[in-house]
């Protein structure tokens, strides 16, 4: 740790700062202020379908066309997916090579399957005709479950990314720290999605 | 100011300037398995408290979703996202409390000022006189 404090005895200004209230993992803070700066884009969403979705225009609503077991599913997989990104996490941190990216690997088999079956629900809601453009309640639902699909889509791209890039320079000190960026997106995207099961899927269906 | 500045990086490995695997961040399986466990309770507990309409009220049963939702982010928060007070020496905190500050006020705001715009200009029942 170095100690530069720069006294000068002359009455000259004196800096008491010697480095040590730097954060030391800078990254990490910025991906964290990162992360909550996309909270506040997921509450803008959350908030808009609030607002709008009671505003059926005469057309189905959450009740009629949400199907729990089906979302349950998807909450299983995304469970999932946070607890074996953990013990990908616990391999990178004991240096396994191989183990974090046998890890990684389930967690975005998990993240594919949790699309895959989001993307199914899509489809068929709009062969139903309860596409975006039914009614106020299904754009703000298509919006607020699309973004964060779209998250979780870029988060798997992301993860095959860092899989290559651990394949081929190993774990690093840099693969570690991305390794940990993503880990928080993850996370983060499935406290997201609790927001969602519970607002969206499970309140709707209440009515 | 330079005790707690030291705090926030005494997780065993010793002050991290000059260690070159410290990469800032901690884990262990315990965790993960008691954030997993508890979380797919308090998923499991709604879906059934919905799915089995327990609860014969819709209102009763929307808050205490919310409440178990409020509870299961918590323990995301803790045992995933390894969230703490000491974390970046305070700041991821105090970023994440300013953050829900926002958030309350502009979903509470958003949904109570909408609420009433919407009960006071709701169009009348029979459109077909409307010009």
């Amino acid at each position: 740790m170095q100690a530069t404090t720069m006294t000068n005895n002359t009455g000259a200004p004196v800096f008491y700062d010697n480095g040590d209230h730097h954060p030391q993992h800078g990254t990490l803070l910025g991906f964290w202020i990162y992360l909550m700066s996309d909270c506040l884009i997921f509450a803008v969403l959350f908030a808009t379908y609030a607002v709008l979705g009671r505003s059926y225009a005469a057309g189905p609503s959450g009740a009629d066309l949400f199907d729990l077991p089906l979302v349950a599913l998807n909450t299983g997989f995304l469970l999932l997916s946070s607890i074996t990104y953990g013990f990908a996490m616990i391999k990178m941190l004991a240096n396994k090579k191989q183990g974090t990216l046998a890890w990684l690997a389930v967690t975005g088999i998990l993240g594919l399957c949790f699309l895959a079956v989001e993307l199914y629900e899509f489809a068929h809601l709009i062969h139903e005709g309860a596409g975006p453009q039914r009614s106020a309640f299904l754009s703000s639902f298509f919006t607020l479950v699309g973004t964060h699909g779209l998250h979780v889509t870029f988060g798997t791209i992301w993860l095959v990314t860092l899989m290559v890039q651990v394949t081929k320079l190993g774990l690093t000190k840099e693969n570690k720290r991305r390794l940990i960026c993503l880990s928080m997106f993850w996370h983060f995207l499935d406290v997201i999605w609790i927001g969602v099961f519970t607002f969206v899927y499970l309140m709707g269906a209440l009515q | 100011m330079s005790d707690h500045d030291h705090k926030h990086d005494d997780h065993g490995h010793g002050h991290g300037h000059d260690d070159h695997d410290d990469v800032g961040y901690h884990a262990t399986v315990k965790g993960y398995v008691i954030g997993f466990i508890l979380s797919v309770i308090l998923t499991a507990i709604p879906f059934w408290l919905v799915m089995g309409k327990v609860i014969a009220s819709p209102a009763t049963t929307g808050i205490v979703l919310l409440a178990f939702a409020a509870v299961q982010i918590v323990v995301h928060m803790i045992y995933f996202l390894h969230m703490n007070s000491k974390v970046e020496g305070g700041w991821s905190m105090l970023s994440l409390i300013f953050t829900i500050a926002v958030v309350v006020i502009m979903l509470a705001g958003s949904i109570w000022v909408m609420f009433h715009l919407n009960s006071n200009m709701m169009p009348i029942h029979d459109m077909r006189n409307m010009p």
